[in-house]
Formats: structure tokens, C-alpha cells, sequence
């Protein structure tokens, strides 16, 4: 299982892309931890994450 | 007649004790975007007796800005930067201001901000949100980020809160709420964010890692 934003989910062997195109969430508006370390966005494509990884997907909206 | 430099550090010295004012006197925050939050977390910093601020901004003060950012009718079509300088200088005259104004890319980023320990995210647009999160933290993983997301609408101001994402990166907001149709921006509910951006500054000057 990896943990995504605090909840279990089923994603092992995904990569950042996929997670963060699931999430709904768009990749230029986002910022991805995996394991409290930030991934480049140039590495979405070919991060996979594992079981017992942590990724933390933030979404940015607009205001300010 | 505006009071000595000692006379103001004295005054605060009092309020906020001698320790916490000399860490406040010592600290330096780069502020990125001097809308609705950025404005207001400047002065909020500059009262609270930060010594050294720089603040970044390309735009101009539009008549649309004057709903919740700091700025006046009177400085309309000035840059941000000089206009809130002004502003500060009224408020914290011993403050130490840096301004560029200039619009923050990835490639300028490295350069402008790599001297400033604490970098304060105050940006509108939600790209340029993450693009400046994205390069400071691959850039400088050493750095204090603190960041806002989330505060438009009339929706409850109890929903904006302060969590650490990770490390040295925090974030401020209702992490929902944008801007869109129907959902503009409000003084007090903007003033709520940036006033947890401005408290977890001060928090982080203190030496307090904690939300």
C-alpha cells in the first residue's frame, strides 16, 4: 500500500504522473513529495512508487 | 518627529521581549508577490520589527487591488514594490527594505532568493503558486517556505489553517477555495491567510518548527 495525502491506497507500481492525473489535479499546479523529499516535475513520468512510500500531492488554487 | 531607531526597538523590545526582538531585528523574509497577501504579511512582518524584508513584485497597483490589498487610490499605477515601500517606510522606518521588481521565474529564482533564509509564497495565480514552491524546494531544500492556498469566497475563515507538508515547507490556507465565478476575494478572509503566513514567519524566527 502507499500512503497518499494521509490515506492508504492501492497504487503501488503508478507513477507521480498517474497519481497526480487520478487525483484530478493538474501538473502544472501541483507541488509532489515522495518520502518528504520533492519530485521534480521532470520526474513525474518516470517515478514509480512502491509500497510503503509516502507521496503528498498539493494542489494549488488561485487567490491571493 | 518620527522616533530614534533605539526608541522603536526599545518599544518593541518591550512588548516582545528583548531576546525574541533581537531574533526579530536579525531576520530576513523574501516576500514573492505583493497582492492581497503579500502586502499584508509585509506589514504585518515590519510591525512585528523584522529587520530586513525583500519584497518582489512586477505589477503595477491596479484600481481592482484596492478590495484587500494595502495600497492606496493615490498610488495607482505605481509599482507594487515602490508603493509599499512607501507604506513601510511610514510604518517600520528602520526596516530594511529590498525591492526588485521583476516577475519571478525559475530561472531567476535561484539568484534572486538564494540569500534569503525564509521565503514567504504570496502570489494569485495557482501555476505561478506552484512553480515557485517547485523551484525553491528542488533549488533550496535548506530554505523555510511558507506558502498560501485557498482563501477565496465568504466560506467560514475557521477553515484556513497552517500545516506542515514536509521538512521546511509550509502552507497556509483552506488548500480548496480559488478564485473563480462567483467567488472573489474578501479583506478579512484574505487577511485571514496571510496573517497565518505572517505568524508562522514570526513563529519560524523564533525557532518554533511547530504549526
Amino acid at each position: 500500500m502507499v500512503k497518499i495525502n494521509g490515506k492508504e491506497q492501492d497504487a503501488s507500481g503508478k507513477t507521480i504522473a498517474e497519481l497526480v492525473s487520478e487525483g484530478g489535479y493538474k501538473t502544472e499546479r501541483v507541488a509532489v513529495e515522495l518520502n518528504l523529499d520533492i519530485v521534480p516535475k521532470s520526474k513525474y513520468t518516470d517515478t514509480v512508487v512502491k509500497d510503503g512510500d509516502s507521496v503528498e500531492i498539493v494542489g494549488f488554487v488561485g487567490g491571493g | 518627529m518620527i522616533p530614534t531607531k533605539e526608541e522603536m526597538l526599545e518599544a518593541l523590545a518591550k512588548r516582545h521581549g528583548a531576546q525574541m526582538q533581537k531574533k526579530l531585528s536579525d531576520a530576513s523574509v523574501a516576500v514573492c508577490g505583493l497582492g492581497g497577501l503579500g502586502s499584508n504579511i509585509s506589514i504585518a512582518l515590519a510591525r512585528a520589527g523584522v529587520g530586513r524584508l525583500h519584497i518582489i513584485d512586477f505589477d503595477n497597483v491596479d484600481i481592482s487591488n484596492l478590495n484587500r490589498q494595502q495600497y492606496f487610490p493615490d498610488q495607482l499605477g505605481m509599482p507594487k514594490t515602490e508603493a509599499l515601500k512607501q507604506t513601510l517606510a511610514r510604518i517600520a522606518p528602520y526596516c530594511e527594505i529590498v525591492s526588485d521588481t521583476v516577475k519571478l521565474t525559475q530561472d531567476n529564482i535561484p539568484l534572486l532568493l538564494k540569500e534569503e533564509p525564509v521565503i514567504c509564497e504570496a502570489f494569485d495565480s495557482p501555476d505561478q503558486k506552484a512553480m515557485l514552491v517547485n523551484t525553491v524546494l528542488e533549488t533550496f531544500p535548506e530554505k523555510f517556505l511558507v506558502a498560501g492556498s485557498g482563501m477565496a469566497g465568504t466560506y467560514s475563515a475557521n477553515l484556513i489553517h497552517t500545516r506542515r507538508v514536509a521538512g521546511r515547507f509550509y502552507l497556509c490556507g483552506d488548500e480548496t477555495n480559488g478564485v473563480a465565478e462567483g467567488e472573489g476575494l474578501f479583506a478579512s478572509r484574505v487577511l485571514v491567510c496571510a496573517a497565518h503566513q505572517a505568524h508562522m514567519i514570526i513563529r519560524l524566527i523564533a525557532g518554533e518548527t511547530e504549526c
